[in-house]
């Protein structure tokens, strides 16, 4: 069984989803709430391919043999473009100081989608921050509530630290513990859902910048694997 | 020979490191000057603009000043341009939108760490502060924005001699940077 992404052969087999096609074909799908080591949750909606016509979310849409999958279209990324730039708006996305910056998915899919114009007011959402923890940090305003931290704790930690709290844009990422803090809860270093965040939102400490801005994964690497990128000069200069 | 583009650069709420990287254009700045004039600009040291062709916004509006000056910027300029990350988003002065405006004082001014003479200044010729640091969109419409902490020279040169040549501009994904 196959089926045709942006007039490629993708050949799958029963069960599999578009996105586990396409990543087992090495087939590159922007997507941010998903992992193939986790339950699909098909909540960024950033992974939106048009199938047949109809625009369905890939990580989450089993693939149907025969069928026409556009992804990397401008139809399609001018889509993507919005959702990006919706999650921009809502958080507190300061690139140039935040840590997670040339290595954070959010950014790396904003750069492949093409994302340059800020299209909505920003949110401005007050300050919260949870340095409680000796190894870690978390600064709720990067999370893009893409539960994968809360799949990690959940289903290979057993802990079940991370919970998501509200609905729509009151839903907000909280903490199991008597306290609401990291620090008193069960989560460790260690944790699968310690090194899962696709942004810059839970963060280890002690080890600010060790690699320096400029030579990170996505600085180097295109997020498709596909274009390299030339690593920022030391010196500034652009020429000679 | 045709006219020269008349050009006017500011710096709002920024570092001046973008037109540090405007300057890292090097010699190419010599091609430049064959096709553009600078108006105000701090390059020039001219403190108002005039009628111009391309505007060049470092920065994003942190106070009431910052306000006038991107306005008459929008008003005598045809093209308007973002550059950098303040002026797209903000950037880091923006930090200061996740807090109460008066905490910001209070902790500079008041009671932060080795303040001395404490009191926040109140001089009638400050420009009084906005209660939210905000990108140059949300304040006059933005024809251009140009990503970056701060944009590579390569990437404002690029630009600009689109711009100047009349060409669509398009900035390749290698150029796409927002830190």
């Amino acid at each position: 069984m196959s089926f045709i992404l942006d007039g490629k052969n993708i050949p799958f087999k029963e069960g599999d989803t578009i996105m586990d096609a396409a990543l087992n074909a090495d087939t590159y799908i922007p997507h941010l709430c998903h992992d193939p080591e986790f339950v699909p949750h098909g909540s960024c909606r950033v992974c939106l391919v048009s199938c047949n016509g109809r625009y369905v979310s890939a990580c989450t849409q089993p693939a149907v043999d025969g069928s026409e999958v556009e992804s990397n279209t401008e139809a399609v990324n001018s889509i993507r473009r919005e959702l990006v730039a919706m999650l921009f708006a809502e958080g507190v996305h300061i690139c140039p100081a935040c840590e997670k910056s040339g290595s954070c998915k959010l950014q790396a899919v904003a750069y492949y989608v093409g994302l340059l114009t800020p299209r909505y007011e920003h949110f401005n959402p007050p300050g919260r921050l949870d340095a409680s923890h000796p190894d870690m940090i978390i600064d709720f305003n990067r999370c893009i509530l893409c539960e994968l931290c809360v799949r990690a704790s959940r289903d290979m930690d057993g802990k079940r630290v991370f919970s998501i709290s509200g609905r729509g844009s009151e839903a907000s990422l909280v903490i199991n513990s008597e306290s609401g803090k990291l620090g008193d809860s069960l989560f460790d270093v260690s944790d699968r859902a310690a090194d899962i965040c696709p942004v810059g939102a839970l963060l280890p400490k002690h080890k600010g910048y060790e690699v320096p801005i400029g030579q990170r994964r996505y600085d180097i690497t295109a997020i498709d694997g596909a274009a390299a990128r030339e690593p920022v000069k030391k010196s500034g200069k652009s020429d000679d | 020979m045709t006219e020269k583009l008349k050009v006017a650069t500011t710096s709002l709420a920024g570092c001046f490191g973008c037109h540090m990287s405007l300057l890292d254009i090097d010699t190419r700045i010599m091609d430049l000057v064959q096709l553009v004039e600078f108006d105000r600009s701090p390059l020039t040291d001219i403190k108002t603009v005039g009628k111009c062709d391309i505007g060049i916004i470092e920065g994003g509006a942190a106070n009431t000043e910052n306000i006038e000056v991107l306005q008459m910027f929008r008003d005598n300029c045809k093209i308007l341009v973002s550059l950098g990350a303040c002026a797209l988003n903000g950037g880091v002065p923006a930090m200061r939108n996740q807090f109460d405006l008066n905490a910001c004082l209070d902790e500079s001014f008041v009671n932060g760490a080795g303040v001395v003479n404490p009191g926040v200044p109140d001089d009638p010729e400050l420009p009084s502060l906005l209660d939210k640091v905000q990108p140059l969109h949300e304040v006059v419409k933005i024809d251009y924005y140009i990503p970056g902490c701060p944009p590579s020279a390569e990437v404002i040169y690029d630009f600009l001699t689109r711009i100047l040549e009349g060409k669509p501009v398009d900035i390749p994904y290698a150029q796409i940077r927002y830190d």
